[in-house]
């Protein structure tokens, strides 16, 4: 029996990841629900550990990075949770599923729409951090800025793929943080311990270590789950 | 396009197959012992049937009975346990190609209810690779008779548009393969009328249906073949035409009990 000769020639992996996140992009930007969220959730911890800080015990600078990193982490919950959720509302993964895109485009669509969206939260969170702790944002802000990005390419691949396999249960909320915080330590420990190097006014080779450790994590993180994200989908 | 005489009733412990002319072009949906387990349960059990390019075999039968789960293995959701199954001539599960040629509607209407009725359809114009996707969408949409509603969220819409939406979807890149699951839940009189010629379209076009209901009447419409599935397995299989609705109705009342 001969194959059938495809009527339309579907998109490459690449240009269908594009046009998922682009989806997921549009949805969150009209709903802002996870966007508000996240931002309202980050701006309270901000406050509530800006007034539970004894300037006299800890500096500013020590206390900072473990604020940001906090926020970060629950924050991109928030919006991982959303990645899959909007899938399941109508069944909208399954003609998903069935469309002649293969199971890894839907994970780097997916995990592009997350990084846009944990970047976005840190975009503000970064910048009110700097301005509760009086930070020097403008000496550190292009190294911390490379920082964010490399924990967010790990937070999100991690947090894609489990938000995937939880939102086939009923527990999804209660699953996927119990599924991706143990995973995130390896992204936000050496994240948190370059942010701190900076924020100490250290140089950057002093953080180099812990930026070579957040990378390989990040390369393992993002092969792995994009690999692993297909069986995710099987029921 | 020829077939073989309507099944009798067979042996108590064999399986039912739809028997086809060797002559006949090659099918659409071959299926050959095609089994789904979840776990122990047996949903789909040894089935072994075709359905031909401008076909439409309607899936009767009680809930639970595996119709839902037998055109979720055809539209390569679900991995078959056992058996062979061949869409447009690939093997399940066969990947991109297999899953370009077919359409899924399901009661479900698998669409973002925050996007607009035209950015869903055209979303899956896209994914498919559809030229001219916004050109397709709309002419989709206008198919489905909804043209005039295509800025509108979907989330605004009523249940019946949303289903004509999500047919709009499930046919924009012309499809050789549709499978329908309840696809006239929520639907109203005008909404049922634009399915019923948008799959008489297709069929015409060569498409080959796979229509699951519960509704005899409305299956029988537009089925060229027709099976009632229990406990995951046909216990009926018969052409359209030599089916009585009065009979094949009282028919299926003994066979489901």
């Amino acid at each position: 029996m001969n194959s059938p000769a495809p009527r339309h020639a579907p998109p490459g992996t690449f240009a269908a990841a594009m046009l998922i996140a682009r989806k997921d992009l549009a949805i969150e930007f009209r709903t802002r629900s996870a966007f508000l969220a996240a931002l309202v959730f980050s701006l309270i911890a901000i406050v509530i550990f800006f007034f539970a800080w004894d300037a006299t015990a800890v500096t500013a600078s020590d206390l900072a990075p473990g604020v940001l990193w906090v926020i970060f982490t629950f924050s991109g919950l928030l919006g991982l949770h959303r990645s899959f959720g909007v899938e399941e509302a109508d069944r909208a993964i399954d003609a998903l599923l069935a469309s002649p895109v293969e199971r890894e485009a839907v994970f780097l669509g997916k995990a592009f729409a997350n990084l846009v969206f944990v970047l976005g939260v840190q975009a503000i969170a970064i910048p009110a951090v700097a301005l509760f702790y009086n930070l020097p944002l403008t000496r550190v802000l292009a190294p911390l800025a490379g920082i964010a990005v490399l924990a967010a390419i790990g937070l999100v691949s991690v947090g894609t793929l489990f938000s995937a396999m939880a939102s086939n249960t009923r527990l999804a909320e209660l699953l996927l943080p119990v599924l991706a915080l143990p995973f995130f330590v390896p992204v936000v420990l050496p994240a948190a311990q370059s942010t701190a190097r900076l924020l100490a006014g250290r140089p950057v080779a002093e953080a180099m270590s812990w930026l070579r450790i957040l990378i390989a994590f990040d390369i393992v993180f993002v092969v792995a789950c994009a690999l692993a994200f297909p069986f995710t989908l099987e029921d | 396009m020829s077939h073989a005489a309507p099944l009798v009733e067979p042996p108590s412990d064999a399986p039912i197959t739809s028997p086809r002319d060797d002559a006949t072009p090659s099918p659409a949906i071959a299926a050959v012992g095609l089994t789904r387990q979840f776990g122990r349960r047996v949903a789909v059990r040894d089935l072994t049937f075709e359905v031909r390019s401008g076909e439409c075999l309607a899936l009767f039968g009680p809930n639970g009975a595996g119709k839902t789960t037998l055109l979720r293995v055809l539209a390569g959701l679900l991995r078959p346990t056992r058996g062979t199954a061949l869409v447009a001539g690939v093997a399940l599960p066969g990947g991109a190609e297999s899953r370009a040629v077919v359409g899924l509607i399901s009661h479900q209407t698998m669409l973002y209810a925050a996007l607009t009725a035209l950015e869903n359809v055209e979303f899956t114009a896209r994914l498919y690779g559809v030229p001219d996707p916004r050109g397709a969408a709309l002419r989709a949409l206008d198919r489905m008779r909804l043209a005039d509603r295509a800025d509108s969220p979907v989330r605004s819409l009523s249940r019946g548009m949303q289903q004509r939406v999500s047919i709009a979807r499930a046919i924009v890149h012309e499809p050789r393969v549709v499978l329908l699951d309840e696809p006239y839940t929520g639907l109203d009189e005008a909404g049922a009328m634009a399915l019923s010629e948008a799959l008489e379209s297709l069929r015409a076009n060569a498409a080959a249906l796979v229509l699951v209901t519960h509704h005899l009447s409305e299956g029988l419409a537009l089925a060229t073949h027709a099976a009632i599935m229990r406990d995951g397995a046909f216990v009926r299989y018969d052409e359209r035409k030599t089916i009585e609705l009065e009979r094949y109705r009282a028919l299926y009342r003994e066979v489901v009990g």
